[in-house]
């Protein structure tokens, strides 16, 4: 199967008081139709910079570098006419904070038809029927009643459905769905997150979830990549990540999730704080909070290798934490 | 459980809680009646020395205001909260003073808690001298001992708040806490704001300072697995109101109660072998302004009835230490489950 996205050295800088600090370094994936990636990471590791560089959303004086392989084409060098289809048609996104997203002054009802009229051929009738099935797809009682509210009306989880909503009105071949839950009550965060494996299945659409919380990533993606300090540090399937981390990082964070069964038990924490990108550690950036390091470690930046089909990571020493065994197993 | 264990130090009897929305002139003029949250609805528990309280539910279910009125930060509109047996809101000058020093509260906000322009020193010092815990030359050694409780380096205490990271900012609040030597501390989405990784330092630190100092903890959190962790017995809040408590154990194995079930179903499980797609609970919260008649969960519940529309539940016991609150007495009995698997 062909990748639906590509992503290739992705290198996004900002430049700051402290010189250009480079918040992606180096990201690399790939989202196949109908699959659900998770890009996981602690606050600040680049994962919202990843997907506003994929649709070219970072404004200057920042800085995106390498390719995004968009059917074929890459969304870093067509032209901005071309890539407005594209963005908010093909590629949908939804947003951490849905009311910036949203415009606070126009019925939802409106907004989800702006969408269509921009994407579709819909005539005005058609598009009036399609915002209505649309809101009924997102599970929004009384939908036909709701399109004239405006987004203040509509609670946390509602609105972030109504932001589901305008962003499937193109019939969207791929999501990029930025903490879509992270603000909202658990039973809420179950809703959201099954409606867009549902809709995943219907359409067929990728998706890349980006989240901190492992257990969605373990409830709902394929496949998932770690990210630390701006770089994609391990990727694999779920399954297999879970079961055996080689990163000493993703080990460290699966460990610091309680677990049933061991209360009051110590967690297995990572010591220290992620760096700040003005300060990342030479070699490699987990060094200075990692159990396994060594010289190496200090000196030479690991680069992220296959070790086996579909696994990849970042780490001189792997195979000591593989051996070291899964937390979660 | 040893005797200590099971003693009462926090009873809340009854604990109830308005917040009165501004009378708009609209209702004012057609002489409509005030409307008020109705944050919390007769909340009535123990807790006992030693031990830690997981106290959960979604937000606005009441825990916040629960957490303030353990220590009376808030006032209760109507029932009491006792604490070794007397009611708090009868305690006045040196015991009133003792009781404040003696339940602490930390806040959810670590930025927000501490004055940003005092330096960790004074920050400590300040909470030392209100009550006189030291005599002035010993304060500077106790700073020291304090810093190095919750482990930060020495020199943290010439420094500001916002000079250190968020993990780091959430133990001087726990540091200022301890400053006073309390019995218990009253802890609301302690770790909440912190990332992962440092959450796990914090929640470590947390039960080593318990066994340490012999603290009763309350312990407020939306996240079902870090109370299960660290909770010797749950309280599960929905709408105002205790909807199910008993020990940890019990309670997320075999929950008693439709809510507590679905919230349970509801988080996503740490293992991907096991996934499922069914929902786990539909619709939302209803409005604290205007609570269903009969179960407050009522509105969500798959396994209501009629009586669920017309008549309250009355927290009971499932076992001596396992209560909920529905009507369905049987709901989740473990004896049931096992019949259901043999026939
Ligand atoms: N000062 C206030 N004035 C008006 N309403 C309030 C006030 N404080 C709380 N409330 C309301 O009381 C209810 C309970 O609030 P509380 O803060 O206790 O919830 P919580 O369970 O702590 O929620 P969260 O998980 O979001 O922190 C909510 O409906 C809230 O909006
Ligand atoms: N416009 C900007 N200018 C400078 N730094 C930025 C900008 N946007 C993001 N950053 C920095 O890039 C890093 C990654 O941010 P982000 O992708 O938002 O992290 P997260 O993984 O939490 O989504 C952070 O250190 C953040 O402060
Ligand atoms: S490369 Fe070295 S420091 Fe980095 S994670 Fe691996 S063992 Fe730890
Ligand atoms: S009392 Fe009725 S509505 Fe309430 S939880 Fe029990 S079964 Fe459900
Ligand atoms: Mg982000
Ligand atoms: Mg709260």
């Amino acid at each position: 199967m062909i990748p639906a996205l590509e992503v290739r050295n992705l290198t996004t800088s900002f430049r700051t008081q402290n010189g250009w600090v480079k918040a992606v370094d180096n990201v690399g994936f790939e989202v196949m139709p109908g699959e659900v990636v998770g890009l996981v990471g602690e606050s600040g590791s680049g994962k919202s910079v990843t997907l506003h560089s994929i649709l070219r959303l970072v404004h200057a004086p920042g800085t995106v570098a390498g390719s995004v392989k968009w059917q074929g084409r890459d969304l870093l060098t067509m032209p901005e006419r071309e890539l407005r289809k594209v963005r908010g048609g093909e590629i949908a996104m939804i947003f951490q904070e849905p009311m910036t997203a949203l415009n606070p002054v126009l019925p939802v009802g409106i907004q989800i038809e702006e969408n269509l009229s921009a994407h579709t051929a819909l005539d005005g009738r058609q598009r009036a029927a399609r915002a209505r099935e649309l809101m009924d797809l997102v599970g929004i009682p009384e939908a036909a009643r709701r399109l004239k509210d405006y987004p203040h009306q509509f609670s946390g989880g509602m609105r972030q459905r109504v932001m589901i909503a305008i962003a499937l009105a193109s019939g969207p071949k791929l999501l990029l769905a930025d903490e879509p839950t992270t603000a909202l009550d658990v039973t809420i965060q179950d809703q959201i997150l099954k409606l867009i494996l549902d809709l995943r299945d219907e359409l067929q659409m990728g998706v890349v979830l980006v989240t901190h919380d492992l257990g969605v990533v373990a409830a709902t993606c394929d496949r998932m990549a770690v990210m630390y300090a701006g770089r994609i540090v391990e990727t694999g399937s779920v399954v297999d990540v879970f079961a055996e981390p080689h990163h000493a990082y993703t080990r460290g964070l699966l460990g610091s999730v309680p677990r049933g069964g061991a209360g009051r038990t110590l967690l297995l924490s990572i010591e220290g704080t992620p760096p700040g990108l003005a300060s990342i550690p030479p070699g490699c950036s987990f060094n200075p909070r990692c159990t396994f390091a060594t010289d190496i470690c200090r000196k030479e930046t690991p680069m992220l290798a296959e070790f086996a089909p579909g696994r990849l990571v970042a780490c001189h020493h792997h195979r000591e934490v593989a051996a070291a065994g899964s937390p979660v197993v | 459980m040893n005797a200590a264990l099971s003693q009462t130090l926090i009873a809340a009897e009854e604990v109830s809680k308005e917040f009165h929305i501004p009378h708009g002139l609209w209702r004012r003029l057609t002489g409509q009646p005030r409307l008020a949250v109705h944050a919390l609805n007769g909340v009535s528990f123990q807790i006992n020395r030693g031990e830690t309280l997981g106290i959960v539910g979604e937000s606005g279910c009441g825990k916040s205001t629960l957490a303030r009125c353990l220590v009376r930060l808030f006032d209760c509109d109507d029932g009491r909260v006792r604490f070794e047996g007397e009611d708090i809101a009868d305690l006045k000058g040196a015991d009133r003073r003792a009781f404040n020093r003696r339940v602490q509260m930390i806040f959810q906000d670590p930025y927000s808690s501490l004055n940003p322009r005092m330096r960790v020193r004074e920050i400590l010092g300040e909470a030392l001298a209100v009550h006189k815990m030291r005599p002035r030359a010993q304060i500077p050694a106790r700073i020291a001992e304090l810093l190095d409780l919750v482990r930060l380096p020495s020199d943290a205490a010439d420094k500001f708040p916002h000079e250190f990271s968020g993990g780091q900012r959430q133990r001087i609040g726990i540091a200022r806490a301890l400053a006073v030597e309390p019995d218990v501390l009253v802890a609301d989405e302690l770790v909440s704001a912190l990332d992962v990784s440092v959450q796990a330092q914090v929640v470590n630190l947390l039960l080593q300072l318990q066994e340490q100092l012999n603290l009763t903890v309350v312990f407020v959190a939306h996240d079902l697995r870090l109370v299960r962790h660290i909770s010797h017995r749950v309280a599960v809040m929905y709408l105002g109101k205790i909807v199910e408590i008993g020990p940890t154990e019990a309670l997320f194995s075999a929950p008693r109660h439709p809510y507590t079930k679905a919230l349970l179903d509801a988080a996503p499980e740490l293992d991907p072998t096991k996934r499922t797609r069914t929902v786990a609970a539909r619709g939302e919260l209803p409005s604290p302004i205007n609570l269903p008649k009969g179960c407050l969960f009522n509105t969500r519940c798959p396994h209501a009835f009629d009586r669920c529309f017309a008549e309250r539940p009355l927290l009971s016991d499932r076992t001596p230490a396992h209560k909920a609150a529905c009507h369905l007495t049987d709901f989740g009995a473990p004896s049931l489950q096992n019949l259901e698997a043999i026939s």
